[in-house]
């Protein structure tokens, strides 16, 4: 548990004030394309996430955002420098990183009971306890009566929220989030980025959030780490001081997307240019 | 009612199918077309039927077939999986023992015969044995297929959950595969029941519905031959709709359903 529980929403302590939860120094890491060209995703990437913190990751397509979070789930090894969590380096996946897609990734075979049980049995929850603590954590996401209901049975918004409650089931200290949200409806959208924060605060993990949204980044964010266009290195930062729950219209938060959102787009411009083959300034 | 209803619109097409067979064959028989002796009339092949069905006859041949189909195809599927999983999940083997498979894949399996009989006789050991060579290597494939397509998001679902190793083999590759696997179950019992026909046919001296389709052949009795082709022929229906209803059942249950005709998934 966050100390303070809800009460303290506000703007999360500095990451140098702690020992930081994640840290990537000087990571770079570069794909060999099928064709056997290779492309830099990452280059020299140094950034830290202090524990209970709630970063996103905002930039251009191919700036490595989602490479980042493979890297601190485990999927990825760099190719230089390190991914640390509490100190250590992260060398394989493990349920203390849990991770949501942006598709919800769960398994068809299995009800929504059994995807979260399934969680909880890889953090080897005793079997008896498992049908009460997966019900709990649906009813978390508000799914309780469609706890035994077919992943397929479901709407999208409904098959990420048991997404969710999969992911925290096994009580993560780190939830890293990729778009999660990118293939649903604005209604829908909504809801769910309540309900991450909500369990983001309620729980106290440590949130690394992956989006091209400016406005879903400047919502959850204490901090927002915008990355360049491709080969990704960090751009900027921006501290989000406006407290939660936030609103669009709040006028220091719509000025942080303004700002946000134009040195995004300067990134944004500058992929499209490269696509083209036109300069810069035309696009 | 509505299931009833429902159900005889989803099979009134086959037996208007069938009908129509009979009806061809009523006619060419009973207008003298085709010599009796040649082809039979329906009614009499009927009789033939009912009567070496109530004298045991017939029960007892298709009853000792179907025990060697079920036992070569039980042996096919564990040596089919067992091959198939090490394809999937070794390259090395893929290259090497998948490239047997897939050579035996395409011979025909009673090629096999004049070797079996060779090792093991004039016997049931040795069309067994075909049966089996008939039926695992089309498994293996299969299975080795199914493996591959599991979908990569579910297996690093999976991982990021604390799943590595055997577990995630038991607990999300296997069950994500079992669609596809169902279906190579389905494909191989097709070839275990043709190649087990065949070596049946080829082979004498058992108690078969092969051998007794030969030995009716030698007497020239067409009728029993009509028959009992009849007898091999429901056969084949009943289990391959068995299969079916399995591949429905795995796929609804997956959201799958997609892949079945609409009104068909709804029966």
């Amino acid at each position: 548990m966050r100390p303070g529980g809800i009460a303290s929403l506000g703007p999360a302590p500095e990451p140098h004030a702690v020992r930081p939860k994640l840290t990537l120094r000087g990571v770079s890491k570069s794909f060999v394309s099928a064709r056997g060209d290779r492309r830099a995703a990452l280059e020299d990437i140094s950034f830290e996430v202090a524990a209970g913190e709630l970063v996103c990751l905002l930039g251009p397509t191919g700036s490595g955002k989602s490479t980042i979070l493979n890297l601190l789930a485990g999927l990825e090894r760099p190719d230089r420098g390190e991914v640390l969590i509490d100190g250590r380096p992260i060398k394989e996946p493990g349920p203390d990183r849990a991770m949501l897609f942006q598709d919800p990734a769960l398994f068809p075979w299995m009800s929504l009971r059994g995807n979260v049980e399934f969680a909880l049995r890889m953090v080897k929850v005793p079997p008896d306890e498992r049908g009460d603590r997966a019900e709990a954590w649906l009813a978390k996401v508000h799914l309780a009566r469609f706890a035994d209901a077919q992943p397929h049975e479901l709407s999208a918004g409904m098959r990420q929220r048991a997404a969710l409650a999969r992911a925290l089931a096994c009580h993560p200290e780190v939830l890293l989030a990729d778009e999660p949200f990118g293939a649903l409806d604005a209604q829908t959208r909504e809801l769910l980025q309540t309900e991450v924060t909500q369990a983001w605060a309620e729980t106290g993990t440590t949130l690394v959030f992956v989006t091209h949204n400016v406005r879903e980044a400047a919502l959850l964010a204490d901090r927002v780490l915008l990355m360049s266009a491709p080969p990704g290195t960090l751009l900027e930062e921006y501290r989000i001081w406006v407290p939660r729950p936030r609103a669009l219209d709040d006028t220091l938060l719509s000025r942080t997307v303004t700002d946000i959102h134009d040195e995004l787009q300067r990134e944004v411009d500058k992929v499209v240019a490269r696509e083209t083959g036109e300069p810069a300034d035309l696009a | 009612m509505w299931r009833v209803r429902r159900a005889s619109r989803l099979i009134w097409p086959s037996v208007v199918a069938f009908g129509v067979v009979l009806g061809v064959w009523w006619l060419l028989s009973a207008t003298g077309a085709v010599p009796a002796r040649d082809l039979p009339s329906p009614a009499t092949v009927w009789h033939k039927l009912a009567h070496r069905t109530s004298t045991g006859k017939f029960p007892d041949e298709a009853l000792h077939s179907l025990i060697r189909l079920a036992f070569g195809m039980a042996v096919a599927a564990v040596i089919g999986t067992v091959v198939g999983v090490a394809m999937a999940a070794s390259r090395p083997f893929q290259r090497s023992v998948g490239s047997l498979v897939v050579g035996l894949q395409a011979m025909p399996p009673i090629a096999w015969l004049p070797l079996a009989a060779l090792w093991f006789g004039f016997n049931e050991k040795a069309v067994v044995f075909v049966t089996i060579l008939g039926a695992f290597p089309a498994i293996a494939l299969a299975t080795a297929a199914a493996v591959r397509q599991v979908s990569p998001l579910l297996v690093r679902a999976g991982r990021t959950l604390g799943a590595h190793g055997w577990e995630l083999y038991r607990h999300v590759v296997v069950p994500a595969a079992v669609p596809g696997y169902v279906q190579g179950l389905r494909q191989g019992w097709v070839f275990a029941w043709r190649s087990l026909l065949a070596a049946e046919i080829i082979i004498q001296g058992g108690i078969g519905l092969g051998h007794a389709l030969t030995k009716a052949g030698g007497h020239l009795d067409v009728a029993s031959v009509l028959a009992l082709m009849i007898v091999v022929f429901l056969i084949g229906i009943v289990i391959d709709t068995a299969f079916a209803a399995l591949d429905r059942r795995v796929r609804a249950k997956r959201g799958l359903t997609a892949l079945v005709p609409a009104q068909e998934a709804a029966a």
